[in-house]
C-alpha cells in the first residue's frame, strides 16, 4: 500500500488542524489565519494531487481499484465499530477537484473578506468546512461520511450565518441547517437499518463491505415492508439525505436562502463541495442504488434510480423555470444550481456513476467561477445584488465579464465548453433509458430554459446601461483586486478545457471511474445516436441564447421599467418569481403543523398532564377540607359539650356542699329514712 | 479491611464528612465555605479516580464489593458495589457537583447552609449508586431529595414555593410506590438484596414465592407481580422521568438555583435511569417484556413530545428542561427496546449491547452537556441580572463572543453533532433500537429533529441578530470562568472523538446485563 | 306488749328527739347534746335487745354499751374542744355561720 493511501487521512486533518488553530487565535491575527487556512488548504490540494496521480497510476487494469484503510473506533458488545478511508477513482477526482476550487475560493475569500471584521472566525469556519468536506470524500464508512457530512452542515450553518448581524441570515442558516437535517434523520434511519442488515457501515472490507456482493445480495432478498425489498428502502432513505444536501425537490427550499452568507461561501458550499456531497452520495452508494435481485435483467432501472432519475428531472426544471423570473444575481446562480444538481441526479439515475459525476466535476469548476465572478460584481457594485440596478458592467470590469461570460457559457451547455459535454453525456443516457423518454425532455427543456435566463442575467448586468442607485453612482464600479482576479481566470480556463477528458471521442473520465482501457477513437461520434443528442442540445442552447437577446439583449433596457416576461405574461411570472409559491406552502402547512404540536403539547402540559396532577391535589385537599370541617364542626364541639356536661354536673353537686353540717347531717337523716322505708318495704329479703 | 478503610465506604463518607465540616466551621464565612466544599469535592473526584483506576473492565461483574450485617432481622445488610454502570455514576456525580458549585457563584445568602446541602446531596447520589441491598439504596435515594427540596425551596426563583412542593410531592408519591412494592417483595421473599433477587428472577424464584404470599382468589400471581412492577415503575418513571409524568420537571429546573440545577439534570434524573437498570430490569424484566410495546411508545412520546414542548418554551431554562426530557426519552428508548425477547440469537444480543452502550453512554453525555448548557445559562443570568427569557437578548455574539462560542459548542453537543460526546451515544441507541423495535426508532428521529429546530432557535434569538443595545456592556468569559469551563468542553470533544475511553469500561457489562435478560 | 317493744319504743323515741336536737338548733352545744342523746338511744337497744335475746348470760351487750359510752365521752370531749376553738374564732356558736368547709 502505497504512502499517498496510509497518509491519506491528512488531507481532512490538515484544514480541520488550521480550523482548530485559527479558533484559538486572536481577531487581529488576519494574516495568520488566512496564510494557515490557505497553506493547509495547499498542503491538502498537492496530497490530493497526488492521491489522483496514484489512482491514475493503478488505473486501467481489471476491477476497480480500491485502497481501504481500517481501523476500530470503538467496541460494543463482541462487535467492533470500524471506521476507514478509501482511495478509488471516485474519491480520487472528488479529492482533486474539491482541494483545488477550495484553494482557489480560499485565495479570492482574502480579498473579498479584507474589510471583514471576523475575518480570522471566517477562515476558521472556512477549513472547516473543508475538512469536513474532504472527509466526507475519503470516508470508506457510512458512519464517517454520515459525520463529516453532519459537519458539513453545520460549518455551512456557520458560514450561511456568518454575518450574523442580519436577522435573514440568521434566518437562513437556520433554515439551512434544519432543512438539510431533514433529509439527514432519513438519511440516519437508512444508516442503522443498513447497519443492521448487512452488519458493517465500511463500503469496502475485502469482500465483507456493505457495498460488495455479499451484503447486497444479502439487502435485495430481504423484503421490508409493503413488498418493497431492503435494498431499495436504505437507498431510498439514503437517497433522501442526498435530497436534502443537494437541495432536490422538495428540499430545495434552503438552497437559493443560503445566498445571504459572503459570496465565496456562496461558491463553495454551491459550487464545489456541500451541494455536491449529496451527488457523491449516490455515487458512493451507487453499487446499492442499483442493486438487482438475480432474476431480473440487469438493464432496467431499480426503484430507487428511477426514483433518483425523477426527482432530478423535476429538479431540473422547476429550478430552472423559478431562476427565470429572479432578480437576485446570486439567487439565479442559486436556482441554477439546484438545476444542475437536478441534471447531475438524472445522470446518476440514468447513466451511472460516470455520467453524473462528469457534470458534478465540470460544474464544480464553471459554478465556482460564476459565483466568484457573481461576487467580484456585488464587490465592484459596493454591495448591490439586485441585476435590475446594474447594467453595463462590461466596460467597468473586463476581466470579469470575460469570465464570467465563459462560465454563463459553460453553464448553457455551449458547444465545445465543458458543460456542453458532460450535459450531453446526461441527456445521451437519457434518451437511451428504457423507463420513459420524459426526463430526456425534461432535460432538453432545462437546457432551453438555462441558456435563456443566463442570457437574460448576463444581459442585465453586463449590457445595457448604469443603472445603479442615484447615492451609488459617484462611485464608478471597479474591477476587483488581483487575488480576486486570478482565480476567476484559472476556473475560466479549466471551464473551457476541462470538457476533453470526457468527449465521447476520449471517454476517459468514464474509464477512469468504470476502470476500462481508454482509447481515442473518433469515430464514437457516430455511434447510437451520439451525433443527434449533440445537435439538438445545440439547437436548443442556441435557442435559449436567442431567445434571451431578442428579449433582453436587442434593445437596451430602460431602467426601472417592468421585465420583458411581465409584460407578455404577468400571472405566470409572478408565480416564477414567487418561486410557485413553495416558502409558502411549507409556511402554511409544515411549519404551521410543527408550531400547532408544539404549542399543543406546551398546552398539553400545562393543562392536561398538570392538570392531571392539579386536580389530585385539589381534590386531596377538598378531602383534607371536610376532615377540617368535620373536626371544626363536629368533633370538636361535641367533645366540649361533653366537657361542659361534666363540668356543670360537678358544679351541681358541689352546691350539695354547702359547709353547713346540718345540712350534712339533714342529707344522712333523709337518706337513713329512706333506707329505713326501703327495707321495711322490701321486707327484709 | 475495615469497613471505613474501603474506598466505597470511604466515597460515601467523603462529602457527608464535607457537609459536616462546612456547617461546623464556616457557619458564617462563604468563601471558606465554598472551599471546603470544593476540597470536599475534590477528594471525592480522587477516590473516583483510585476506583475508576483500580476497576477491571475486563469483568462485567460486581467489584469493590463489601458485605456487612446491619439489621439482620429485617434482611438488611450493608451491600456495597460497583460495576461499569455504578463507575460511570459515580464518575458523573463527581465531576458534576464541583460544577454545580462551581455555577452557584450568585448565591449570596446562607452559602454555607447552600454548599453542605449540596455535599449531603453527593453524598446521596454516591449512596444510591453503590448501594446493592433495597434498604440500603432506598435511604440514599430518599436522602438526595431531602437537600434538593431545601435548595429549590430556600434558594429557588418567585415560583419556587410551588415548585419544591411539586417536585417533593411528585418524587414522594413513586417513592411510597417504590417503598410499598418492595415491602410486599421482601414479605414474600425475606430478602432485601437486589443481586439475590435478581438471581431469583432468573431462576424463576420470584413468581412462586409471590404465589404463597399474595395470592388472593381474584388476583393471580401474574397479576401481584405486574402490579408491583408497576409500583417500582412509577417511583422510577417520575425521576427520569418519563411522559406523563414529567410535568414536575420544567418547573422545578426552572425555579431551582441554577446550579441546584445543574444537579438535577447532570445526576438526579441519573438516578431513575440507573434505577431502571439496577432494579426494575433485572427483578421485573418478564414483567416489563409484557408492557413492552406500550412502553416503547410511551419513551417515543417522551421523545417528541418534548421535543416539541422545548419549541414552544420562553425560557431558557424550561427549553433546557424539556431538551433534558427528550434526551432521557433516547434512555428510555434504548433500554425498553432490549426487553424484545430474543433467545441465544448472538446478533440481537449485539444489536442489545450496542443499544445498552449507547444508553450508558447517553447518561454520561447528557450529565455533562446538560450541566454544562446549565452553567451557561448561570452566567448568562450572572450577566442580564436574571433575566434568561428567549427574547431579552439578541446578537449576544458580538460583545461576548467567547462565551458565545463556548456555548454553541455545548448546544451543538446536545444537538448530537458528530465529533462531540453527544452523537456517539444517540447513534448507539439508534444503531441498537433500529433491529429490535423499528417503528419506535424511526418516529423518535423526529425528536432529533425538533432538538436541532429549537437548538438553532436559541442561537438564532440570543446570540444573532442585530444587537440588542441594552446589552453593549455585557462582559465576556473572565479568564477564571474559561478556564473552569474548560474541562467540561474539553471533555465534550475527547469523548466525540474517543469514545471508547468510556465504552471500554462499559461494554462488559452492558454485555452482562444483556446475557442475564437473555431468558 | 313485750318488755322488748317498750324498750324499743322508747330508745326509738329517744333517737327521734336527739335528731330533731341535732338537725334544728342552732347552737352547736346543743347539737352535741342531741347527737349525745342519738348515741344513748343506740345504747338503750344495745341493753334491750341483750336483756331479753337469747343469750342473756353472755354480757356481750353490757359491754358494747361500756364501750359505746367510753367512745361517747371522747366524743363529746372533742366535740367541745372543738366547738370552743372555733368559738374563738369566729365568736360564735351558730352553725348556720360556720360554713367555711363549703366546697
Amino acid at each position: 500500500m502505497s504512502w499517498v493511501v496510509r497518509n491519506l487521512w491528512l488531507i481532512p486533518v490538515l484544514p480541520a488542524l488550521a480550523a482548530g488553530l485559527s479558533a484559538v487565535a486572536k481577531q487581529r491575527q488576519r494574516n495568520f489565519a488566512a496564510s494557515l487556512a490557505i497553506g493547509s488548504m495547499g498542503g491538502a490540494f498537492v496530497l490530493s494531487v497526488c492521491a489522483l496521480w496514484h489512482a491514475i497510476s493503478l488505473s486501467g487494469h481489471a476491477g476497480v481499484v480500491r485502497e481501504v484503510v481500517n481501523f476500530q473506533w470503538l467496541q460494543y458488545g463482541s462487535e467492533p465499530l470500524k471506521l476507514g478511508w478509501m482511495l478509488d477513482p471516485l474519491t480520487a477526482v472528488m479529492l482533486g477537484m474539491i482541494s483545488f476550487v477550495g484553494l482557489l475560493i480560499f485565495i479570492y475569500s482574502a480579498g473579498y473578506m479584507a474589510d471583514d471584521e471576523n475575518f480570522t472566525r471566517f477562515f476558521c469556519f472556512l477549513s472547516l468546512f473543508a475538512a469536513a468536506m474532504l472527509g466526507v470524500v475519503i470516508a470508506n464508512s457510512l458512519l464517517l461520511l454520515f459525520m463529516c457530512w453532519e459537519l458539513v452542515g453545520l460549518t455551512s450553518y456557520l458560514l450561511i450565518g456568518f454575518w450574523y448581524q442580519r436577522p435573514a441570515a440568521a434566518a437562513a442558516a437556520k433554515k439551512a441547517f434544519i432543512t438539510t437535517r431533514i433529509g439527514d434523520l432519513a438519511f440516519l434511519i437508512g444508516i442503522v437499518w443498513l447497519y443492521s442488515q448487512a452488519g458493517t457501515l465500511l463500503f469496502y472490507d475485502h469482500g465483507a463491505g456493505c457495498m460488495e456482493q455479499t451484503a447486497l445480495m444479502h439487502l435485495v432478498a430481504q423484503s421490508a415492508w409493503l413488498g418493497v425489498s431492503a435494498s431499495t428502502g436504505i437507498a431510498l432513505l439514503i437517497f433522501a439525505g442526498a435530497v436534502g444536501k443537494s437541495g432536490q425537490v422538495p428540499l430545495h427550499v434552503w438552497l437559493p436562502d443560503a445566498m445571504e452568507g459572503p459570496t465565496p461561501v456562496s461558491a463553495l458550499i454551491h459550487a464545489a463541495t456541500m451541494v455536491a456531497a449529496g451527488v457523491f452520495l449516490v455515487a458512493r452508494v451507487y453499487p446499492l442504488m442499483s442493486a438487482h435481485a438475480g432474476g431480473e435483467s440487469a438493464l432496467s432501472a431499480t426503484t430507487a434510480l428511477q426514483v433518483v432519475t425523477w426527482i432530478g428531472a423535476i429538479t431540473a426544471v422547476f429550478a430552472a423555470l423559478i431562476a427565470v423570473a429572479q432578480d437576485d444575481i446570486k439567487r439565479i446562480l442559486a436556482y441554477s444550481t439546484v438545476s444542475q444538481l437536478g441534471y447531475m441526479m438524472m445522470g446518476l439515475g440514468v447513466g451511472g456513476v460516470a455520467v453524473g459525476m462528469f457534470h458534478l466535476i465540470t460544474h464544480a469548476f464553471f459554478k465556482a467561477l460564476l459565483f466568484l465572478g457573481a461576487g467580484s460584481v456585488i464587490h465592484g457594485c459596493h454591495g448591490e445584488q439586485d441585476i435590475r440596478r446594474m447594467g453595463g458592467l462590461k466596460r467597468f470590469m473586463p476581466i470579469t465579464f470575460a469570465t464570467y461570460a465563459i462560465g454563463m457559457l459553460a453553464l448553457c451547455g455551449f458547444p465545445l465548453f465543458s458543460g456542453f459535454w458532460s450535459k450531453d453525456a446526461i441527456l445521451h443516457a437519457a434518451q437511451e433509458w428504457s423507463i420513459s423518454r420524459v426526463p430526456f425532455y425534461f432535460g432538453a427543456f432545462g437546457a432551453l430554459l438555462t441558456a435563456f435566463y443566463m442570457t437574460r442575467q448576463v444581459c442585465y448586468v453586463f449590457f445595457g446601461e448604469d443603472a445603479r442607485d442615484a447615492r451609488l453612482q459617484q462611485h464608478a464600479p471597479h474591477e476587483s483586486p488581483t487575488i480576486m482576479t486570478m482565480p476567476l481566470v484559472i476556473l475560466a480556463t479549466c471551464a473551457i478545457l476541462l470538457g476533453v477528458i470526457g468527449t465521447p471521442a476520449w471517454p476517459w473520465f468514464d474509464s477512469f471511474l468504470n476502470a476500462l482501457p481508454t482509447t481515442v477513437n473518433g469515430s464514437r461520434f457516430f455511434e447510437g445516436g451520439v451525433l443527434l443528442v449533440m445537435l439538438t442540445s445545440s439547437l436548443v442552447v442556441f435557442a435559449g441564447l436567442g431567445l434571451g437577446w431578442w428579449l433582453y439583449g436587442r434593445e437596451r433596457i430602460v431602467m426601472g421599467s417592468a421585465d420583458v416576461l411581465e409584460d407578455m405574461q404577468p400571472q405566470l411570472f409572478k408565480i416564477l418569481r414567487n418561486k410557485f409559491y413553495v416558502d409558502e406552502l411549507y409556511q402554511a402547512t409544515f411549519l404551521r403543523w410543527n408550531a400547532w404540536l408544539s404549542r399543543v403539547s406546551d398546552w398539553f402540559d400545562r393543562w392536561i398532564w398538570s392538570g392531571a396532577v392539579r386536580a389530585v391535589s385539589y381534590v386531596v385537599l377538598g378531602l383534607s377540607w371536610v376532615a377540617r370541617s368535620a373536626d371544626t364542626y363536629v368533633v370538636n364541639p361535641g367533645f366540649d359539650e361533653g366537657c361542659e356536661a361534666v363540668r356543670d354536673g360537678g358544679r351541681a353537686f358541689s352546691r350539695l356542699q354547702d359547709g353547713l353540717t346540718q345540712n350534712y347531717l339533714r342529707l344522712v337523716g333523709v337518706a337513713f329514712a329512706v333506707l329505713v322505708i326501703f327495707l321495711l318495704w322490701d321486707g327484709g329479703r | 479491611m475495615s469497613a471505613l478503610l474501603s474506598p466505597i465506604s470511604c466515597l460515601t463518607a467523603v462529602p457527608l464528612i464535607g457537609a459536616v465540616a462546612v456547617l461546623a466551621l464556616a457557619t458564617k464565612n462563604g468563601k471558606l465555605a465554598r472551599g471546603l466544599a470544593f476540597a470536599s469535592t475534590f477528594v471525592s473526584l480522587i477516590v473516583v479516580m483510585v476506583l475508576w483506576h483500580g476497576f477491571n473492565p475486563a469483568s462485567g461483574g460486581l467489584q469493590f464489593e463489601e458485605v456487612h450485617e446491619w439489621i439482620p432481622a429485617l434482611g438488611v445488610q450493608y451491600h456495597v458495589g460497583i460495576d461499569g454502570l455504578g463507575l460511570l455514576m459515580l464518575l458523573l456525580s463527581a465531576i458534576v457537583t464541583p460544577m454545580a458549585i462551581a455555577a452557584s457563584g450568585q448565591i449570596r445568602e446562607n452559602v454555607p447552609l447552600y454548599v453542605s446541602l449540596m455535599l449531603m446531596l453527593q453524598a446521596g447520589l454516591f449512596g444510591t449508586f453503590t448501594a446493592l441491598n433495597f434498604f440500603h439504596w432506598f435511604l440514599f435515594w430518599e436522602l438526595s431529595l431531602i437537600p434538593a427540596f431545601f435548595l429549590i425551596r430556600l434558594w429557588g426563583g418567585p415560583q419556587r414555593a410551588a415548585a419544591s412542593t411539586q417536585f417533593f410531592l411528585y418524587t414522594m408519591v413513586g417513592s411510597v410506590a417504590l417503598l410499598l412494592a418492595f415491602l410486599a417483595i421482601f414479605l414474600c421473599t425475606g430478602t432485601f438484596d437486589l443481586m439475590s433477587l435478581g438471581e431469583m428472577a432468573r431462576n424463576g424464584q420470584l413468581l412462586p414465592s409471590f404465589a404463597t404470599e399474595l395470592g388472593w382468589q381474584r388476583f393471580t400471581t401474574e397479576k401481584a407481580a405486574l402490579l408491583l412492577c408497576l409500583g417500582v415503575f412509577l417511583g422510577l418513571a417520575i425521576k427520569v422521568p418519563l411522559f406523563p409524568f414529567h410535568t414536575w420537571l420544567p418547573a422545578a429546573y426552572a425555579e431551582a438555583p441554577t446550579g441546584t440545577t445543574m444537579l438535577l439534570t447532570g445526576t438526579m434524573s441519573k438516578m431513575g435511569v440507573y434505577g431502571f437498570l439496577r432494579i426494575l430490569l433485572p427483578i421485573f424484566y418478564v414483567q416489563l417484556r409484557v408492557m413492552r410495546t406500550s412502553l416503547l411508545w410511551l419513551a417515543v412520546a417522551t421523545i417528541v413530545l418534548s421535543a416539541y414542548a422545548a419549541f414552544a418554551q420562553k425560557d431558557l431554562k424550561r427549553i433546557l428542561a424539556y431538551s433534558s426530557i427528550n434526551h432521557l426519552g433516547y434512555c428510555m428508548l434504548g433500554i425498553f427496546s432490549i426487553l424484545k425477547f430474543t433467545g441465544d440469537d448472538p446478533v440481537l444480543a449485539n444489536e442489545k449491547a450496542a443499544a445498552l452502550n449507547g444508553v450508558l453512554l447517553q447518561i454520561f453525555n447528557h450529565g455533562l452537556t446538560a450541566a454544562t448548557l446549565f452553567w451557561f445559562v448561570a452566567l448568562l443570568e450572572k450577566r442580564s441580572g436574571g433575566l434568561r427569557g428567549l427574547n431579552d437578548f439578541g446578537g449576544l455574539r458580538k460583545v461576548i463572543p467567547v462565551f458565545s462560542g463556548l456555548m454553541g459548542i455545548a448546544l451543538f453537543s446536545s444537538l448530537g453533532l458528530p465529533g462531540l460526546n453527544g452523537f456517539v451515544g444517540e447513534f448507539l441507541i439508534f444503531k441498537g433500537t433500529f433491529p429490535l423495535a423499528a417503528w419506535p426508532a424511526s418516529v423518535s428521529v423526529l425528536g432529533l429533529l425538533m432538538t436541532a429546530v429549537f437548538i438553532l432557535t436559541i442561537l438564532q434569538r440570543v446570540f444573532s441578530g442585530p444587537l440588542n443595545e441594552r446589552w453593549l456592556g455585557m462582559p465576556d468569559l473572565s479568564k477564571g470562568e474559561m478556564l473552569a469551563l474548560s474541562p467540561a468542553i474539553a471533555l465534550m470533544f475527547v469523548l466525540g472523538v474517543y469514545p471508547q475511553l468510556v465504552l471500554g469500561v462499559l461494554n462488559n457489562t452492558a454485555v452482562q446485563m444483556v446475557r442475564q435478560l437473555r431468558f | 306488749m313485750t318488755p322488748l317493744t317498750s324498750c324499743l319504743l322508747l330508745s326509738a323515741l329517744l333517737f327521734s328527739i336527739g335528731l330533731a336536737g341535732a338537725l334544728v338548733r342552732r347552737n352547736a352545744i346543743l347539737v352535741l347534746i342531741g347527737i349525745e342523746l342519738m348515741l344513748n338511744a343506740a345504747n338503750l337497744n344495745f341493753i334491750a335487745f341483750w336483756r331479753y335475746g337469747s343469750h342473756a348470760e353472755a354480757l356481750t351487750g353490757v359491754m358494747f354499751v361500756i364501750f359505746s359510752i367510753g367512745v361517747a365521752a371522747a366524743e363529746a370531749a372533742v366535740g367541745l374542744a372543738l366547738i370552743i376553738s372555733l368559738y374563738r374564732h369566729t365568736r360564735t356558736t351558730d352553725v348556720d355561720k360556720l360554713n367555711s368547709m363549703r366546697g
